[in-house]
């Protein structure tokens, strides 16, 4: 799609939105903003073998922003016409108090990136083509193991039509494309009920649930589940915690990420805050936030703010690099922005977020982090996080594991919360191995009540010390 | 929209839909307006005024079932949406229960007024919603120097909604809602600890002052100073009421009737059965004026009603909707809370740590979860340790782990605290023989 397909889509031409630019400017606006966003969901569920639900959801509006220093003005309309907008950029203008107006400039096409490119929009997929996913799936799963008394699966797209443009003359669009299948299964054995699920999501097309990865998300959701009978809990207490390869990213978008994130910098909340330029962890541990890894959950073409995404060092050889900015924060610390402005919808204002966070390859091996643990976990799959970013307290829920003795792999552990403190445990990060993994899974980040989808990556890393939960 | 206009879009749904091929039809229609002003370094961070409205249709044919939502009201793009909604439908397996509630389950009356509207919300001018912040900003910034952030917050919103079952129910529903909040962040060596104190109400005069919101959420993150974890062990653990707010979600969410079906919850076979200790008793009450989470009807228009929950301990019932009681061939009785109300102990907060004389106070849950299939919890917390009858020190980077089966029975007291901002009156809680997971 080009330019001209997103004005017709919102049925706006540029100089409309020019108008409502220089609405925004009215009071004394630094800077404005329009942001307008069609999305569009679909989701259809299993459950008791059949397929006896769908929902879907369309959201259509135009936000608009008008900055004055540092402050905010934001309103938004659900309705696209010249006077209902006008209407909402005469109310983002509040934030400013003055007769002097500055002028928009021209508006000049900025042509986006393309890390995601499918075959199919989703609008064109009808329901009747996604059914029997669920359907396989379904007989998959009960044929994969006799224990398994209800599989519950679902199938979500959704598409994001987005056309931004901007006071400083900078008008773009971007096309995202989302696709996820989950299930979730429950197991008894001896009346001992588990539930356990896998899912696998990414900016892709139908085309991405081959053969293959259907197996895989039977296979994996009743793996995951049956191996939880013979689970234990650890005990109490601090400990060396190895992390598997793949969604344990978790632990650096807990840990690191958020405290990264340049608003909480600039408002000087972070633990982070004061850290650019000190060393903060061993050298080979460098650690990433990027938006252009091709079809991966958070990738962007732009961010909601217009620019253009980019891989930012967060940690590069245990020296910390640069925060995650937005338009606000760029302008605080004098850098150019790192493409991290996002939002969750035309309806909330972009804050500096993560995309894709991930440590880059070490030096070390896996069986030899394995090897290396005296007494410890090592954490396989996890639920959810969350952080204190001023304290740097950070959590993750482990849904599955395994406890380690003397080097070796002993029997599997379940639901317990990891907490350890940010700076702290980067400064623990004594192992890093070579086998880097993207997490596969749908995983949405939330933040100031926004959720954004993101995902994570990880090699194998040791930890030498943290705090598990148990008895 | 006034209610007229609403309904006149419900009708022109409902009549697209059947005409289209649906055979029953439930729409919502909402509305809402809203501001939210954040005050942060001596000025206004952050004013968002909005406007938003939404339709949600819900189709059954033939026993097939799905749900629609868009805030796209014009009527050509309905007639789209209805169409392609319909369509859908028809590729979905039929199930023989899912059809709209029985009639018999609406409310015979929708006169009784639970008092949910602020009559004053029209009066509420810019200026005094930015004094309130700026007052909370300024008290709470005035508590220390050691402070380094406040951010003040003030919300109003204004909404109505209209809710029309093709087989007979229709009702209107429309209220306000105020909230302010202070977020406070202290200095402390390289950490930098935060609290937060909130308040909602559907009245603008029930909002405390700046006195209350800025101080409470001050002293909360400067008490915080010197944070430190201790030794793993047992201990005696009592839980701020609105903190609590975490471990009634972990005992409440089993109790729903799609867990029940779904072999998803550890409470099943549990009706008349111990599931707390005997002090603990729950009533839902949907009738108390100017509650947070008073309704006549529920999200299917099932009449609400005053239950027990929890009788001295005893599971009483399940939150039963309409599909999945069909399903358990139970009789439905509303698939959500209203309001919550606990039985409260006689003493305070103070007056319990004092009594007990040693254990944690937990001020906040940070992150964790529960498995509500097995019972199995583990929360990252932070609070205080208390010995002697005195706090002794602040405390985080804990855990608490355990099964919710046996957690509950280790309930000992109730403080005479009920939390009066959430729909869930929640006391302060306390617990004995509690596992904490530290250095």
């Amino acid at each position: 799609m080009i330019l001209n397909d997103y004005l017709q889509h919102f049925e706006v031409n540029q100089e409309l939105i020019r108008q409502v630019i220089l609405e925004g400017l009215s009071k004394g606006g630094d800077y404005c903003d329009v942001f307008f966003q069609n999305s569009i969901s679909d989701y259809i569920g299993l459950e008791d073998n059949e397929v006896n639900r769908a929902y879907s959801n369309i959201d259509l509006g135009v936000g608009i922003r008008v900055i004055k220093g540092y402050q905010t003005g934001y309103s938004f309309t659900e309705i696209i016409s010249p006077e209902t907008m006008k209407k909402a950029a005469r109310t983002a203008a509040n934030i400013a108090n003055s007769n002097q107006s500055i002028d928009a400039q021209a508006l000049s096409e900025h042509k986006p990136a393309e890390y995601y490119k499918i075959n199919t929009p989703w609008e064109k997929i009808g329901i009747e083509e996604k059914i029997p996913y669920l359907q396989r799936i379904n007989e998959k799963v009960f044929q994969n193991d006799s224990r398994v008394i209800k599989s519950n699966i679902s199938f979500n797209n959704s598409t994001s039509y987005i056309l931004f443009a901007n006071s400083e003359g900078r008008i773009t669009y971007d096309y995202q494309p989302m696709g996820q299948i989950s299930v979730s299964c429950i197991a008894e054995q001896n009346g001992q009920r588990e539930q356990n699920g896998f899912n696998l999501s990414g900016r892709r097309g139908i085309e991405f649930f081959t053969d293959e990865n259907v197996n895989r998300l039977a296979e994996e959701a009743v793996k995951r589940t049956v191996s939880l009978f013979e689970a234990v809990k650890p005990e109490a207490g601090e400990m060396e915690v190895v992390l598997s390869a793949g969604s344990s990213g978790i632990l650096l978008h807990e840990a690191i990420g958020h405290g990264m994130e340049a608003d909480f910098n600039r408002k000087n909340i972070s633990i982070f805050s004061d850290k650019i330029g000190k060393p903060v962890a061993e050298s080979f541990v460098t650690i990433v936030d990027d938006g252009t890894n091709p079809h991966v959950r958070g990738s962007i073409n732009i961010d909601d703010e217009g620019n253009d995404t980019e891989k930012t060092f967060l940690i590069e050889n245990g020296i910390m690099k640069s925060y995650l900015h937005d338009r606000l924060s760029a302008k605080f610390y004098g850098v150019k922005p790192t493409g991290s402005g996002r939002r969750e919808s035309f309806k909330h204002m972009p804050l500096p977020r993560m995309r894709n966070t991930y440590m880059l390859p070490g030096p070390h091996k896996r069986e030899d982090i394995i090897a290396s643990v005296k007494k410890g976990i090592i954490a396989e799959s996890f639920t959810n996080g969350q952080v204190m970013i001023g304290g740097g307290d950070f959590t993750f829920y482990v849904k599955f594991g395994y406890l380690i003795e003397n080097g070796k792999i002993q029997k599997p552990i379940k639901d317990i919360n990891i907490i350890g403190n940010g700076p702290e445990v980067l400064k623990n990060i004594v192992m890093v191995a070579d086998d880097f993994k993207m997490t596969e899974g749908g995983w949405t980040c939330g933040k100031d009540g926004q959720g954004v989808p993101v995902s994570m990556g990880l090699p194998t890393v040791k930890v030498s010390k943290i705090t598990v939960g148990g008895y | 929209m006034n209610n007229s206009e609403k309904e006149s879009i419900a009708a022109f749904v409902i009549e697209l839909a059947k005409k289209n091929g649906a055979d029953e039809v439930a729409v919502n229609l909402g509305e809402e307006s809203e501001v939210g002003i954040q005050f942060r370094d001596g000025e206004i961070e952050q004013l968002q005024e909005s406007q938003q409205s939404s339709l949600s249709v819900s189709i059954y044919y033939q026993h097939k079932y799905s749900s629609h939502s868009t805030n796209n009201l014009s009527r050509t793009a309905l007639k789209e949406f209805i169409e392609k909604a319909v369509r859908a439908t028809r590729f979905l397996t039929a199930d023989k229960f899912r059809e709209l509630p029985n009639p018999k389950y609406y409310p015979s009356s929708l006169d009784l007024d639970l008092n949910l509207f602020d009559p004053t919300f029209d009066q509420v001018k810019t200026e005094d919603r930015i004094k309130l912040v700026k007052e909370i900003y300024e008290t709470s910034k005035s508590e220390s120097d050691k402070i380094i952030s406040v951010a003040a917050g003030y919300g109003d919103t204004i909404f109505s909604s209209l809710k029309v079952h093709s087989n007979g129910f229709l009702g209107h529903n429309q209220g306000t809602l105020f909230s302010a909040s202070a977020e406070v962040t202290v200095k402390d060596n390289d950490s930098r600890p935060e609290d937060w104190y909130s308040a909602q109400s559907r009245f603008k005069h029930k909002i405390p002052g700046a006195e209350i919101i800025g101080k409470k959420a001050a002293q909360g993150a400067l008490k915080k100073i010197g944070q430190t974890k201790i030794k793993s062990g047992t201990y005696n653990m009592l839980v701020e009421n609105r903190a609590a707010m975490r471990l009634i979600s972990m005992l409440i969410s089993p109790m729903s009737a799609s867990a029940i079906q779904q072999k998803s919850s550890y409470m099943d076979g549990l009706i008349g059965k111990a599931i707390t200790s005997e002090i603990l008793t729950i009533t839902d009450n949907p009738f108390i004026p100017g509650a947070l989470g008073s309704k006549i009807f529920d999200g299917e228009g099932i009449a609400t009603k005053q239950r027990s929950i929890i009788d001295k301990g005893i599971l009483q019932q399940y939150f039963i909707d309409n599909y999945y009681g069909k399903k358990l061939g139970m009789e439905a009785n509303g698939g959500s809370s209203s309001n919550l109300l606990f039985s409260i102990g006689n003493q305070s907060i103070n007056e319990i740590v004092t009594e007990i004389n040693q254990g944690i106070l937990i001020t906040g849950f940070n992150g964790g979860n529960s498995n509500s299939t097995t019972g199995d919890f583990s929360f990252g917390i932070s609070g205080f340790l208390f010995e002697n009858g005195q706090i002794i020190k602040p405390i985080n980077e804990m855990n608490i782990s355990g099964n919710a089966k046996s957690f509950w029975t280790n309930l000992i007291r109730l403080g005479n605290d009920p939390y009066a901002y959430s729909k869930w009156q929640v006391p302060s809680l306390l617990f004995k023989d509690i596992a904490f997971s530290g250095s």
